[in-house]
């Protein structure tokens, strides 16, 4: 749908079921759910439209709109967790820039929760199938969306996803949304709380340039810890200008290849707070 | 860098509002503090309305700029970003501007 800077598209989202690759019908039902929301505009019209605008230069009228631009993203995600209450599922938006260890985390997650909860994994990627293939590795179910040139998941290519990926009631649903510290943090999805994971490696200055993301978090995984001997970033610098922008912004800090701290992070998950709708 | 899909969510509210109408202008609101740099979507605008009923039509971004209430010394301060403090010194600030992202008003041909 978007375009980090210059898309293309028309902005429709690949759906791809990982276990079902030969399978293409997923592809055509998409256009569905788009009527329902518009039919209020109408009655703004009738207050300038009845004088008789004879003079030639008097060619348009005013109509006022005061519409939300998201409007009809936050629709979305209101159906989408009203879906999710239904069935009792805790989702998570998992947001950060590329390369933070997202996928990691999840694939040592899934091995570790494997007998305590049932998670599967909503995968957002522009290209390739490649993070899906290693979150079915590790033996959770998953669905691939591949936003072509589109720089972050939206409500309705989740609620696409959702249908596809058909979570169990009671479980736990891990968006991974993509590798992007910007535009994801404007789409709400649904989600009941958000995570944003970023690595020791990115630098502690990330917050103060990325103040939407940390903003809207609820917690921040801090990654790659165990790397922290060999680069110059100040956890405390790090964690209080988060804080800065969301004072009651959970933390916990681990290293998702080595172990360190993963604890914090499953107690977490145990105890996390719904985000209000 | 979203500010293509937030543009074209704009031309597709617009045009599905105004039912075939031709628009010759629309207002937007841009707070400081929404997330969206307007000259990205002045960039993408001519873009996303070729072909449909907003072609040709002109962009008028109102910037509002962000303030907050300090609940410190409840006074209204201006807020240019999310991590400024009140000149009391306090950071218990209520934002009460700034952060609109919403299509004000459009022009349509009569």
């Amino acid at each position: 749908m978007c375009s980090t800077c210059g898309c293309s598209g028309d902005g429709e989202a690949v759906i791809t079921d990982p276990a079902h690759t030969h399978d293409h019908d997923h592809e055509h039902d998409r256009s569905h759910d788009h009527e329902h929301e518009h039919d209020r505009s109408h009655d703004h019209e009738h207050e300038h439209g009845t004088a008789p605008h004879v003079h030639a230069t008097m060619t348009t009228e005013t109509v006022t709109l005061e519409e939300r631009v998201l409007a009809q993203n936050d629709l979305g995600a209101a159906r989408n967790r009203g879906w999710f209450e239904g069935r009792d599922i805790l989702a998570l938006n998992l947001m950060s820039s590329p390369g933070a260890g997202k996928t990691t985390l999840l694939v040592r997650t899934i091995a570790d929760l494997a007998t305590q909860r049932e998670l599967s994994v909503i995968e957002g990627d522009q290209e390739t199938l490649l993070d899906a293939e290693r979150i079915r590795a590790a033996g959770a179910k998953v669905v691939q969306i591949n936003t072509g040139s589109g720089c972050h998941l939206d409500a309705d290519m989740l609620a696409r996803g959702l249908r596809v990926l058909d979570p169990t009631p009671g479980s736990v649903v891990l968006i991974e949304n993509v590798g992007n510290l910007v535009c994801p943090a404007l789409f709400d999805l649904g989600e009941s709380a958000r995570v944003v994971i970023m690595s020791v490696t990115e630098g502690d200055d990330k917050p103060l340039k990325y103040p939407h993301m940390f903003r809207s978090a609820d917690l921040l995984i801090l990654n790659k810890v165990d790397l922290l001997p060999h680069v110059d970033f100040e956890v405390e610098r790090c964690i209080s200008d988060a804080r800065r922008l969301k004072p009651d912004l959970e933390v916990v800090q681990v290293s998702a290849t080595k172990g360190d701290g993963l604890d914090d992070w499953y107690a977490w998950l145990e105890r996390v707070p719904a985000r209000p709708g | 860098m979203h500010e293509m899909a937030i543009t074209q969510s704009v031309v597709q509210t617009v045009a599905e509002r105004c039912k075939g109408r031709q628009v010759d202008q629309v207002t937007l609101l841009v707070g400081a503090l929404s997330g969206v740099v307007a000259d990205s979507v002045r960039f993408c605008f001519d873009m996303c309305t070729m072909g449909t009923d907003l072609e040709g039509a002109s962009l008028d971004i109102v910037d509002v700029p962000g303030r907050a209430h300090c609940r410190e010394c409840d006074e209204l301060v201006e807020l240019p970003d999310f991590i400024a403090l009140c000149p009391c010194g306090s950071a218990d600030l209520e934002i009460v501007a700034g952060q609109e992202l919403s299509i004000q008003s459009v022009e349509v041909k009569v």
